[in-house]
């Protein structure tokens, strides 16, 4: 079947060579990097961790995503998602081989990584969080490729499969909860330090992540013969919908908690940075602000069932949810929770030219993964037609 | 040479085997007979160090314009002085109150208080959130209750700057060593990519000694010994002078005290 992924059109390689393009550019930058230390980046020993960790966190969202395919179909029996329930296996897959990378570009002694192995440690969350993010890459590549596979050969899928697609459900809960946990659990970090975190980390993934499937079906049915299916794209658009009212919700949550009590500790500083600025620094302002606007044109036009069910206005509600969720989480939240700092001040953080091409290398990675992946997948359903 | 699939797997088990059993074949190696490392019998005793900073009696000498316990531990330790507050490597150093204790500041603050720096360093915490969350136990409490950072092992994910609430951990963006004005022989340096802190002097009180800024106080305003020790000097201190904690509400019990 890997060989599906050699052959294609014009416009198909032309699209690989982009992506290596810019996967090689983040590499050049990456050695920069290696050579240097992360002095290259924009961050400092008050904002310790940046764009890299942001991504990570906003990718694991995206990765757990696949179970809101996998779920509906194998616990529910919705069929209109036994068709798709690939793309949001491989999807997965280049997600969290995106978020792998993240971790490594992230590191200041890369070449020590396998200490996380040598040295276990149950007690650190960032330990557990290896563990479950490999676990459901293997789950995902597994799945997704046997599933695959029987597909194509058109014979029914070993049942083994099946216990595995079942584990997966509660796997791709764990990886979310378990990333935010990384956050949740550090004393003195007052706006991580929120027992609805790992919900709140749920919710946004279960909107950015099928709000990309959605975006990825219709670049599917525009540029192949395989029709994911009206049907499902309309339940994944419920879902999107569903997942964001309770995205913002859970982020108003916080406002309340903040500024009802009025406890600086609880975060208020932190969200005053973020949308209002704080002494004099708010670098993040616009974007938070966008961050807002963006969640609620999505919000209007997934609420109403006629913009939800026409395709040009789905589209833009889809890219305004993933955008939107990727400046909360991916920026916002992360940044966020280093500012103010340990001594209740503010040093800022933006980063480097360097950093933003090594971050765009690491998507152009995930894009190229999700690419073969998915010229695969789409040129077996589109024999068995 | 001809490899078979099977083979190949065969021969991917027995490596996935072997790197299982490594840690279980460290742990037998390490019993038998390889060299045991020894203390030294002056090595000073105790079960949870501590210090009590007396910022009273460093306030005069500091406007003096002291800043002996700084000089000292940067000498000491190989610390570089890099000149972007973005990547300074702290160890031990002056923070105004409202920095040092956020908590506890309020508008009517005795001027004196308020304008004066307090000094500050690693807590030494009992319950360190740095300790807890490093994935590799680079980070590490000693039974005498220093928290340690073994430069060997530190993947340089920068979890523990994150988990600190004193800000009290640097991490090395660039190479320190072209920053570190007279190199000590004594001392290693580090590399790019680690964390680094204040270790209490562990290879002075190992050998005997009291840490380097206790020593070098003129005022002797840092007082060091055990918190466990109700004879020690700190626990003389605490009996009998009021002190602060920096954060005592985040339940990380600090180990370093100050008397204003």
């Amino acid at each position: 079947m890997i060989a599906k992924a050699f052959t294609g059109s014009r416009r198909y390689w032309s699209w690989v060579t982009f992506l290596l393009v810019l996967a090689a550019t983040g590499f050049a930058c990456y050695l920069v990097q290696f050579n240097q230390g992360l002095t290259v980046t924009g961050m400092s020993r008050d904002v310790s961790w940046g764009l890299y960790i942001g991504q990570l966190t906003f990718l694991v969202g995206v990765a757990a995503s696949a179970v809101m395919l996998v779920l509906p179909y194998y616990l529910h029996n919705v069929k209109a998602f036994g068709r798709i329930t690939i793309l949001g296996e491989f999807l997965a897959v280049a997600a969290i081989i995106m978020c792998l990378l993240f971790v490594f570009v992230d590191l200041g002694k890369p070449m020590r990584l396998l200490n996380m192995i040598l040295y276990p440690t149950p007690n650190s969350i960032l330990f557990w969080d290896m563990v479950v993010l490999s676990g459901y890459l293997l789950l995902n590549i597994v799945i997704g490729w046997t599933m695959l596979e029987a597909e194509y050969k058109t014979v029914a899928p070993p049942s083994w499969v099946k216990v595995l697609i079942y584990i997966s459900i509660p796997w791709a809960v764990s990886i979310h909860t378990v990333t935010a946990f990384l956050y949740a659990g550090l004393p003195g970090r007052h706006y991580w330090l929120t027992a609805i975190m790992a919900a709140r980390f749920l919710a946004s993934a279960f909107a950015s992540g099928p709000a990309l499937l959605i975006l990825l079906c219709f670049v599917i049915r525009r540029f192949s013969k395989f029709d994911p299916g009206q049907e499902a794209i309309n339940k994944l658009a419920a879902i999107v919908t569903y997942a964001m009212i309770i995205s913002v919700f859970f982020i108003g949550l916080e406002f309340f908690t903040a500024f009802y009590s009025q406890v600086p500790a609880h975060g208020m500083d932190t969200l005053l940075y973020l949308f209002t600025g704080l002494d004099g620094h708010g670098k993040l302002v616009p974007l938070m602000w966008l961050f807002v606007i963006l969640a609620f044109i999505a919000l209007i036009l997934l609420i109403n069932p006629r913009t939800r069910t026409r395709e040009k206005t789905l589209m833009v509600a889809c890219g305004a949810v993933f955008v939107s969720m990727w400046l909360e989480k991916g920026i916002g939240l992360v940044i966020g929770g280093f500012i103010p700092n340990a001594f209740n001040q503010v040093t800022e953080y933006s980063p480097t030219p360097l950093e933003m091409l090594i971050t765009l290398g690491i998507w152009a990675i995930g894009a190229l993964i999700l690419t073969f992946l998915y010229k695969i997948a789409v040129t077996v359903k589109e024999e068995i037609l | 040479m001809d490899t078979s699939r099977r083979e190949f797997l065969k021969l991917g088990g027995a490596c996935a085997l072997g790197l299982a059993l490594l840690p279980a074949v460290k742990g037998f190696a390490a019993g038998t007979g390889s060299p045991q490392h020894l203390a030294s019998p002056k090595a000073l005793q105790g079960k949870r160090w501590g210090l009590v900073i007396d910022m009273k009696k460093c306030w005069p000498r500091y406007q003096e314009g002291c800043r002996r316990c700084f000089d000292t531990c940067r000498r000491e330790h190989n610390i570089p002085v890099i000149d972007n507050s973005k990547e300074e490597i702290k160890w031990i150093w002056p923070e105004p109150f409202a920095n040092a204790f956020p908590d506890q500041e309020h508008e009517f603050i005795p001027a004196d208080v308020k304008d004066n720096p307090f000094i500050v360093l690693c807590n030494h915490c009992d319950n360190p959130p740095c300790v807890r969350v490093c994935p590799t136990k680079a980070t590490f409490k000693r039974p005498d209750g220093i928290v340690m950072i073994d430069y060997h092992r530190c993947i340089g994910c920068r979890y523990c700057m994150a988990a600190c609430p004193y800000g009290a951990r640097s991490f090395n963006f660039r190479d320190p060593r072209p920053y570190i004005k007279e190199t000590n022989p004594a001392y290693p340096t580090r590399e790019k990519g680690v964390v680094e802190k204040c270790t209490l002097c562990v290879e002075r009180i190992d050998t005997g000694l009291p840490p380097a800024c206790v020593e070098a106080c003129p005022a002797g305003a840092l007082a060091f010994g055990d918190l466990e020790d109700p004879a020690s000097p700190v626990r003389q201190l605490l009996k009998t002078r009021y002190t602060l904690q920096r954060k005592p509400e985040l339940g990380t019990h600090p180990s370093v005290y100050y008397i204003v």
